[in-house]
């Protein structure tokens, strides 16, 4: 959250909290978020098992079932691996994939965005022509094809992903930038005697963040959706990573025998993904001047 | 300024022309829009030159100009002795004699920048002094503008109307210009406090000895603070000369009705309102021969074929674009 309050003009993060905590379910997302966050900093304090330890006298044994080292909480899967402790080391690996994915197409974006939007002509051109060729593009089948491209692996799925992501951020810069750029302060800093890039990145972008950190929140939970897909497909983390997306993929052929194996990571990418979304709604009210009542 | 000292000549525009063209559809002319034409005039350190006309005449445009915001379509454009050049972009040091103040106090400062930032960055990208000499400077224009020192850490927000064009003419003063182009400096503020900034920008322009271009459509300010007066029409001067003269005696029809226009409480300095009819024509079409001449109460026969030249009137100092006038007729 400390982007948020950063760029939030400051005497304004009290008015900022208040519209933020109208609404119930932002503030039930920012909890469940915080939570999240901290149990996959604290991971091996919460899990009670190694991930990848094998129990072989526990194979698919349902939750809460009491086993010679301990309790199941959530049952074991195939392999004899501790669920919960899968899941718990997994939401390690969704954070990350929803940072690493967020800050590259979010970089990216601006730089691309705000080139486009302050010099307009054919630099705009030709960088919008190609982000809609992106959009064009179902964004998974796209992803999928640039990991096949890539090779398999969480490293090659996020770089795919953030690309994908990536023009969603460059027509709002583009947009925010259009609308900034003729501001009287932009041409005093101009006559003042800054040059272009001190235009684009000291004068307009701090500016234009609004809309970008709402989309963050937003794409954030987009991009452990899709990271989880890809791992479904095969393309993404590879076994025996405990990512939930693979962990449901491995899971698939014992969904009619062992119900827990594949409703537990599901869950987890539910109630991530609704979490982050709830934020990320909260996130666009509070910031939004034209949702604002005064 | 002392009388004995013979005034400088900080800035000078010959013939300054703007032109804009416009896109009209994929089958349409290109359309030009002359927002600007034939602007002459010098700047004399210490003194003011007020540029008044109607919104749509050119003022803001001439302001961009001068400023180097836009390069102008011809004429020439020489500021402190140094030529500008139509096609480069001005260096610092000449960039850096010009600054601007704008009309709407609430658009010209960063949001997102405090006082103290706003006022050094300037000098953070003109000059090699030190952060500590940043601040020092920046807090000693902040006295002289009349802001308070605790002020240095407070956002544009935080600030009323008033308060704020003191940051935005304090910013513009942060390099030591020689101009100052005031794009209608008091207009976006209350009547109470534009009296308060109009002495502020007196007393500085004596401190420094500034040469101002006021630009306004505010007679009565403008009356309070220049020292010459050129009056606009549709992107043309049609006429120049010092405060008494266009006040006492104005030649120009046009400049004639824009002074009837202006409010007076005293009953007898009441001028016979002039009614003009029609409305200002567009300058994608402007009226052949004299802009003014469909308005024009005492147009004749030259008017609607020629363009009358600003030239020194018969019996007056002013130097005045009207054939009637040149014809001694009015």
């Amino acid at each position: 959250m400390t982007a948020v309050s950063a760029s939030v003009r400051p005497g304004r993060l009290k008015e900022f909290w208040r519209y933020f905590s109208e609404n119930h379910g932002a503030v039930a997302g920012l909890v469940l978020f915080v939570a999240l966050v901290f149990v996959a900093l604290a991971a091996p304090l919460f899990a009670p098992f190694d991930p990848d330890q094998q129990f072989r006298d526990a194979l698919l044994v349902p939750p809460l079932t009491h086993g010679a080292e301990g309790i199941f909480l959530l049952g074991t899967d195939a392999l004899g691996r501790d669920i919960l402790s899968r899941l718990i080391f997994g939401s390690r690996f969704s954070l990350f994939i929803g940072v690493v994915v967020v800050s590259v197409s979010l970089i990216g974006g601006v730089i691309i965005g705000m080139f486009a939007g302050f010099f307009r002509g054919w630099v705009d051109t030709v960088i919008m022509r190609i982000m809609d060729i992106i959009l064009a593009f179902p964004s998974l089948l796209l992803a999928l094809t640039l990991v096949a491209i890539l090779g398999p692996g969480l490293t090659n799925a996020m770089i795919a992903i953030a690309i994908v992501a990536q023009p969603h951020y460059v027509r709002l810069t583009r947009a925010a930038v259009m609308s900034e750029r003729n501001r009287d302060y932009v041409t005093a800093a101009r006559v003042s005697g800054a040059g272009p890039l001190w235009l684009m990145f000291v004068t307009i972008l701090p500016n234009c963040m609004a809309p970008l950190i709402v989309q963050a929140a937003l794409s954030f939970s987009g991009a452990i959706l899709d990271a989880a897909a890809l791992g479904f497909l095969g393309m993404g983390a590879q076994p025996p990573t405990p990512e939930w997306g693979t962990m449901l993929a491995e899971a698939r052929e014992f969904i009619t025998r062992a119900w827990w194996v594949v409703t537990f990571p599901g869950l987890a990418i539910l109630i991530t993904v609704l979490a982050i979304n709830l934020m990320g709604d909260g996130l666009r009210d509070a910031l939004d001047p034209k949702l604002k009542r005064s | 300024m002392n009388a004995q000292v013979p005034p400088t000549v900080v800035l000078e525009a010959q013939h300054l022309a703007r032109h804009y063209s416009l896109k009209r559809g994929m089958f349409g002319e290109p359309a030009t829009v002359r927002a600007l034409s034939e602007a002459s005039f010098k700047l004399t350190a210490g003194k003011t030159l007020a540029v008044v006309g109607e919104s749509g005449c050119g003022k803001s445009t001439l302001a961009r100009l001068v400023t180097m915001i836009e390069p102008p379509t011809a004429g020439d454009l020489i500021v402190d002795g140094k030529p500008v050049h139509l096609d480069q972009t001005p260096s610092h040091e000449l960039r850096r004699t010009v600054q601007i103040v704008f009309q709407d106090p609430y658009g010209s400062l960063n949001p997102r920048q405090k006082v103290g930032t706003i006022l050094e960055e300037p000098l953070r990208l003109n000059t090699s002094l030190s952060a500590s000499e940043r601040q020092a400077k920046a807090r000693a224009m902040m006295e002289k503008v009349g802001l308070r020192p605790e002020h240095y850490d407070r956002y544009p927000h935080m600030f009323s109307g008033g308060q704020r064009q003191r940051i935005a003419i304090a910013r513009a003063l942060m390099l030591n210009p020689k101009i100052l182009v005031l794009d209608e400096p008091v207009s976006a503020l209350d009547v109470s406090i534009q009296a308060q900034v109009l002495n502020l920008l007196m007393d500085l322009q004596q401190e420094f000895g500034l040469a101002y271009l006021f630009i306004s459509h505010d007679l009565s300010v403008v009356r309070h603070i220049a020292d010459e007066v050129m009056v606009m029409y549709l992107g043309r001067p049609v006429e120049f000369g010092t405060i008494d003269e266009i006040f006492n005696t104005p030649r120009h029809p046009y400049t004639r009705a824009l002074l009837s226009a202006t409010p007076t409480t005293e009953p007898e300095k009441r001028r016979e309102r002039i009614r003009l009819t029609g409305e200002l024509p567009s300058p994608l079409r402007p009226p052949k021969g004299c802009a003014f001449h469909p308005r024009c109460p005492f147009a004749y026969e030259p008017c609607d074929v020629d363009q009358p030249k600003l030239l020194q009137a018969p019996g007056g100092n002013a130097k005045v674009a009207c054939f009637a006038v040149q014809g001694e007729l009015l």
